[in-house]
């Protein structure tokens, strides 16, 4: 147990430190800063012109859909880089091992097909 | 790996396969809409669940004693596994059963639903037969997810949206919880199997802080999963919202696969730490069942009212754990299966007596219910009675042998209050009782919903009672029944299995 | 083929109860009949043919519990055959009569459908009966008891809307708990002591605990002796016996056939079963026998008493069952269990003749109970009257003395009387005044309701009218029975000493005592020994008892089980000692016969006045037995009023002021806070979901690091 706290001790220190130096700057600006504001110098600033939208823009949901869809397919292709690199050793079981994992797969896709998930409209 | 391991350990999961299979069938045959979809939906389900019930019987060993390790030991088919899961099959199967009117009430048929109660009991499964503790786990998250989204499947219904989203995100805080727990362990012993934590504790010094937190956060995490006090809060929101079918199948089948987990860590591998969390569990037991029961008395809504009912339970069922013997987890094993009769049987005339979600499930439902169905009476009566632990039917003895293991274990003053806690827990259900057979029907539930049905204020239509209802109902009951009449014969089922699970 | 037996009632009785909708009505009772007759019929092949070892047939394990393991299996032995005969034939016939009896009833209106409940509630009740007479151990027995209790409860009550028959119905349950109580208590002591409810280990034990004390209450007791008064109470509540034969007349209120099935011919010998089945161990407790004759004798002359002057005709005749169980009791009590069996076999038969022909008239006279209101039917209904005199020819013992000659109770009630002059004076003469009295009431119900004039209304007695022949025919079987049952089968049962231990099952009697060794052989010698039995005969029960209860520490031998049926020690001659009593014995109850013949006759043919006459010259005495001899209004004083006192206090004081402030203060108070608290915790909101979790994370933690490690 000991040992293992000794390991972790670097990782203490920068913690602290981190901690320390943030603290520091917060703590400066609160005491030494000059503070006086104006409309101008509250509003938000969009590269010299005014701003014509709310900055916190909304993002299509669908874009998440799109993105996890692709994790799936992403992982597939971790898998499959490799089979396909020791193909030769990983004979017929290896094979068949892959086939099932992409049959599953393709059930999944088949599934987010039909469901429409691919369609953006 | 060679070859004929690979293929033995197939052949051991070929249960948990031919589920996946099925799954992946029905979620085919859903994309293809057709009006009688949810006929060969369900029939699909049944099907699966029966060839995997029939496989499992098939591998089950017929010396008990014979455990079958496969997966590099990450796998086990034994007697207790096979217990458990036909036991699983069995609540899966019914809550299938008795799905089909709640979704068509709902306008919410959809083949999802049946996928994913297919890959929650493949999960449940996989949690049973686990030998190891990130398999556990994966079963564990496989059926969770499935029931993630299973609670949240009316997405129309506000309240169902809430109960998924709190679940979701309380039952991600206590898997991650259980995983802080699990990963402690291997830190300290470097292993996950069961098989060798068990030798890796045997020496193993209880004061060390680490093995203490290990101990807990794995214990929390499962005790989360079956809803006990202080980890309960999500159970009566989460009943409450989820579709009625779903909630009977949270509190049988993902409790009793818990269960299944529960005991076999902690009774099989951790064994050799029980000073440690022997104490700790007792106080959250009497906890659990002081809670349930005595909250359950002021519910007005049945689904609510049951919630705090299954609490009660499990805080009934963890005495079973601290008598820490055999005959405590053989009364655990038959507890679990008379629980499921019994509390599916009461899902079930629940679901009968479901209106629509808006108007909920207010206790009144019940009343005056033997006034108009007196079948369905006695049987809601026989199902409460079982509940309170009144003989003769199963639940009485279900308690019974919980005491006996208890007494015999030397907790006398633990049995005292289990005894006085359930006098209690007796109350709520006798209350319903009293609605079912002395109040008068009421007219219409207190909503603003119009006097629909004259003067005479039976609001309540006749209940059609579809076959496979009647087939849920007919289990249900039978079992209960038979359960208080011939305890001994399933008790010796359940201790056959116990044997094998304190085996390993 | 015990199984089918056992079960065929229970199944007519689910298919009856739970099918009758499916079925239809009428199919439903033709159907509980028809099983019943098959259980009848089979029982006889039973009884015929049964193998003279005990044999136990297990049917599956039932309860299970530490030591406590409780198989449900059925035991066959000559006891177990006999009484399925007199059940199941006694019920096939009651069910078969009450096709006729139930097809018209005024209690119900035309369309409610009662038929097919009565029926499921008759083969319940047999079949409760049934697993009651067949069980092997005392937990089963105790199942069948209550069982019988309940469907007992079930059947008196089957007027639900009468509320004398509810108040009957509940009598009869409660009075019945007080038996239970002691028989329970029994059985617990029994599993206390032996460790086992099995009765093949407990009859094993039986030696052991007569040596045995055992505190009780405030004082210590002879184990035996204890348990089996405790069993004996039981005994007495389900066979009407003294102090709790309260509810037997009251239960009157239920219909016929249920009288005749249930309170003449099988569940009230339920008592005198048990006796008769825990026979080894009563052998070993001379003081609970003494108990048992001396409650048996009064029961047997107090209820006759009462029966003189009773005008509702199935009340004479419930008070004659009383009686006659008496009777039995005394057999049983002075250890000639052949006898008690054999009375029963036949005061089955009689006393259920006599029941279906009351139940003949009354459905001949439209409901009317009262025998003031009867008279001249025996034109009327020749049938009924014929079977009715049969039943009383049996009941009052006709016959020819000293020959084979006669009714069935002619042997089976005078041997008991000679068996009680063996044990006990104050016995004899009781059970011969009883006999007295029996023969004038039962003549009396005779005269009073078949001959003289029409009393009563007209209009109902120019209607009466012969039953029809699904009721006359279990009349006329069970009237063969009544002629016949007890010359066929007094030699087996009693008349023959040898033949009697062949058909229990025993081993011989000399056998048996050499197996104890040379010391009792040469005191008691089986057969032989009849030369030193006229002389002892005259010894009266106490002396009979000391003997025994020396004869204890010679007892201590091997714990097997005896075999056979029934169980008799060494030196119980009483059956051999009842063979040789004097003549003047074995006349005296056909004299008492006579007597009482004569005095009804009397009476109430040739000087109907008379009666009345005597009744008011004897005013007080007439009230004293009109009025039962006070019993109910004394337990209304002793029991009833000071239990609704006590009631009444607790109530008031115990429970409004103490367990209302006080309970109520928690149930009302604490608890509503704490659940009101809990329901504040359960707020909907997440992060306090998630809070109280770290909570009991840190509690746990905080928990184990402190307690945990440290055990």
């Amino acid at each position: 147990m000991e040992d293992l706290l000794r390991e972790y001790l670097p990782i203490v220190i920068f913690l602290g430190l981190a901690i320390a130096i943030g603290l520091v700057f917060i703590f400066a600006a609160l005491i030494i800063a000059v503070r006086n504001p104006d409309p101008e110098k509250v509003s938000a600033y969009e590269c010299g012109f005014n701003a014509f939208d709310d900055s916190r823009m909304k993002f299509d949901v669908r874009f998440y859909l799109v993105s996890i869809l692709f994790i799936i397919f992403d992982l597939e292709i971790a898998f499959l880089f490799p089979w396909a690199v020791a193909f030769k050793d990983v004979g017929l079981l290896g094979f068949w091992s892959m086939i099932v994992f992409l049959g599953v797969l393709t059930v999944g896709f088949a599934y987010e097909w039909k469901k429409g998930a691919l369609e953006w409209e | 790996m060679d070859t004929d391991l690979i293929a033995a350990s197939v052949r051991a999961s070929s249960p948990e396969i031919i589920v996946i299979i099925g799954a992946c069938a029905a979620l085919m045959l859903s994309l293809w809409p057709h009006q009688d979809q949810q006929k060969y939906l369900t029939w699909l389900s049944l099907i699966t669940i029966l060839l995997a019930s029939a496989q499992t019987l098939q591998l089950s060993p017929r010396p008990v004693n014979i455990v079958e390790t496969t997966y590099s030991g990450m796998f086990v088919v034994d007697a207790f596994a096979t217990y458990f899961k036909m036991l699983l099959y069995l609540g899966t199967a019914l809550t299938i059963l008795m799905s089909g009117k709640f979704l068509q009430t709902e306008e919410a048929v959809k083949g999802e639903y049946y996928v994913l109660l297919l890959f929650a009991l493949a999960g449940t499964m996989i949690m049973v037969s686990g030998a190891d503790l990130l398999i556990i786990y994966i079963g564990l998250e496989l059926q969770a997810l499935s029931i993630y989204v299973l609670t949240g499947f009316l997405k129309t219904r506000g309240r169902s949206v809430e109960a998924a989203l709190k679940y979701v995100i309380l039952g991600a805080f206590s898997s991650g919880i259980l995983l802080y727990g699990l990963s402690l362990i291997y830190g300290l012993t470097g292993s996950t199997q069961l098989g060798v934590l068990n030798s890796a504790l045997a020496t193993a010094d209880l004061s060390e802080p680490m093995l203490i937190l290990a101990t807990v956060f794995l214990l929390v995490g499962l005790l989360f999963k079956i809803g006990a006090v202080p980890f309960h809060m999500w159970v009566p929101d989460i009943y409450e919202g989820a579709p009625t079918p779903i909630t009977a199948y949270l509190s049988v089948a993902s409790k009793t696969a818990a269960f299944a987990v529960l005991l076999r860590v902690f009774m099989g591998s951790l064994i050799g730490l029980e000073p440690l969390w022997s104490s700790g569990l007792a106080a959250i037991a009497v906890a659990t069942m002081a809670l349930g029961s005595l909250v359950a008395l002021v519910q007005d809504n049945i689904k609510r009212l049951l919630a705090y009912s299954s609490i009660s339970h499990v805080g009934f069922l963890l005495l079973g754990i601290i008598a820490g013997t055999t005959s405590g987890m053989s009364a655990i094993l038959l507890y679990l299966l008379i629980y499921t009769f019994m509390t599916l049987g009461l899902f079930a005339i629940v679901i009968l007596l479901h209106r629509d979600v808006r108007a909920g499930e207010p206790l009144t439902l019940f009343s005056g219910l033997a006034q108009s169905h007196a079948g369905l009476a006695f049987m809601a009566m026989i199902f409460l009675f079982s509940l309170a632990g009144i003989p003769p039917t199963g639940g009485f003895f279900a308690k019974f042998y919980v005491l006996v293991a208890l007494i015999d274990a030397g907790h006398v003053t633990l049995a005292v209050i289990a005894v006085l806690l359930s006098a209690v827990a007796a109350w709520f259900y006798l209350r319903l009782i009293m609605l079912i057979y002395i109040q008068p029907a009421e007219p219409t539930t207190g909503s603003t919903a119009a006097p629909a049905t004259g003067p005479t204020g039976h609001a309540r239509a006749a209940i059609l009672l579809s076959a496979p209802m009647r087939l849920v109902l007919l289990f249900s009951f039978s079992g209960t029944v038979l359960s208080g009449i011939f305890p001994a014969w399933f008790l010796a089922m359940a201790r056959q299995a116990s044997l094998s699970g304190l085996g390993n | 083929m015990e199984t089918i037996i056992l079960f065929a009632p229970l199944v007519g009785a689910i298919l009856a109860g739970f099918g009758w909708k499916v079925i239809g009505e009428k199919p439903a009772q033709y159907l509980t009949v028809g099983l019943l007759f098959l259980a009848a019929l089979l029982s006889w092949i039973v009884f015929i043919w049964l193998e003279p070892e005990t044999r136990t047939i297990t049917l599956f394990r039932w309860i299970e519990s530490g030591s406590l393991s409780i198989d449900w299996a059925i035991r066959m032995d000559r006891l177990t055959a006999t009484m399925l005969v007199v059940v199941t034939t006694v019920s096939s016939l009651v069910h078969l009569y009450s096709i006729g009896y139930m097809a018209h009833d005024e209690n119900f209106s035309d369309n409610e459908p009662y038929r097919a409940r009565f029926f499921a509630y008759l083969s319940f009740f047999t079949f409760t009966m049934l697993m009651l007479v067949t069980s092997d151990n005392l937990v089963q027995m105790f199942f069948g008891w209550e069982g019988v209790g309940v469907a007992s409860y079930l059947l008196i009550g089957f007027y639900f809307k009468k509320p004398s028959a509810n108040a009957a119905a509940m009598k009869a349950f409660i009075v019945n708990r007080v038996g239970d109580f002691g028989f329970a208590l029994g059985i617990f002591g029994l599993f206390y002591m032996v460790d086992s409810i099995r009765l093949e280990d407990v009859f094993a034990a039986a030696p052991k605990l007569a040596e045995t004390q055992i505190s009780f209450l405030w004082a210590e007791w002879n184990a035996a002796n204890l348990l089996m008064m405790l069993l004996f109470i039981g005994a007495m509540g389900k066979s009407a016996q003294l102090f709790l034969h309260t509810w037997l007349p009251d239960a009157m209120e239920g219909p016929t056939p249920v009288s005749a099935l249930i309170h003449a011919a099988t569940m009230v010998t339920a008592g005198v079963f048990l006796v008769a089945r825990m026979s080894p161990l009563m052998e070993y407790a001379p003081y609970a026998k003494d108990f048992i004759v001396i409650v048996g004798a009064t029961t047997a002359l107090f209820a006759a008493s009462v029966g003189l002057v009773q005008n509702d005709i199935k009340r004479v005749i419930a008070y004659s069952t009383c009686s006659q169980l008496g009777y039995m009791f005394v057999a049983a009590g002075a250890g000639v269990y052949g006898a008690a069996m054999f009375h029963l076999l036949t005061h089955a038969f009689f006393k259920a003749l006599l029941f279906l022909g009351a139940g003949s008239v009354i459905h001949a006279m439209h409901h009317e109970q009262d025998m003031r209101n009867y008279g001249g039917l025996r034109k009327k209904i020749p049938l009924t009257f014929a079977a009715m005199v049969i039943g009383t020819l049996a009941i009052t013992g006709v016959g020819i003395p000293f020959t084979y000659i006669g009714f069935a109770g002619f042997f089976s009630k005078d041997a008991i009387i000679e068996s009680a002059y063996v044990v006990s004076d104050y016995a004899f003469w009781m059970l011969v005044i009883a006999a007295l009295f029996t023969s004038f009431y039962s003549w009396r119900l005779i005269f009073m309701t078949f001959f003289g004039e029409a009393r009563g209304d007209k209009h109902t007695h120019d209607h009466a009218h012969e039953s029809p022949m699904s009721m006359l025919v279990p009349l006329g079987v069970l009237s063969l029975g009544a002629i016949f049952s007890g010359f066929i089968f007094y030699s087996s049962f009693f008349g023959d000493v040898e033949k009697s231990r062949e058909f229990f099952g025993m081993p011989e009697h000399i056998a048996a005592v050499e197996g104890e060794g040379g010391e009792t052989a040469g005191s008691s010698h089986g057969g032989e020994a009849e030369a030193e039995v006229a002389d002892t005969s005259e010894h009266n029960a106490e002396e009979t008892v000391v003997a025994m209860s020396e004869h204890n520490v010679a007892m201590a031998g091997g714990a097997v089980a005896p075999q056979g049926a029934i169980y008799m020690r060494a030196d119980n001659m009483v059956l051999e000692e009842a063979h040789e009593v004097a003549d003047w014995v074995k006349l005296s109850p056909f004299i008492a016969m006579l007597l009482g013949l004569g005095t009804a006759y009397m009476f109430y043919m040739r000087r109907p006045d008379w009666p009345r006459r005597l009744a008011e010259a004897q005013k007080p005495l007439y009230l004293f037995l009109l009025n039962k001899w006070y019993f109910d209004e004394i337990f209304d004083v002793i029991f009833v009023r000071p239990a609704m006192a006590l009631g009444r206090f607790l109530w008031k004081q115990g429970d409004e002021k103490t367990i209302d402030g006080g309970l109520n203060g928690l149930a009302m108070g604490v608890v509503p806070y704490l659940t009101r608290m809990a329901g504040r915790a359960q707020s909907g909101y997440l992060f306090h979901y998630a809070f109280a979790m770290v909570l009991g994370i840190a509690i746990l933690i905080t928990w184990m690091s402190i307690g945990g490690g440290v055990e």
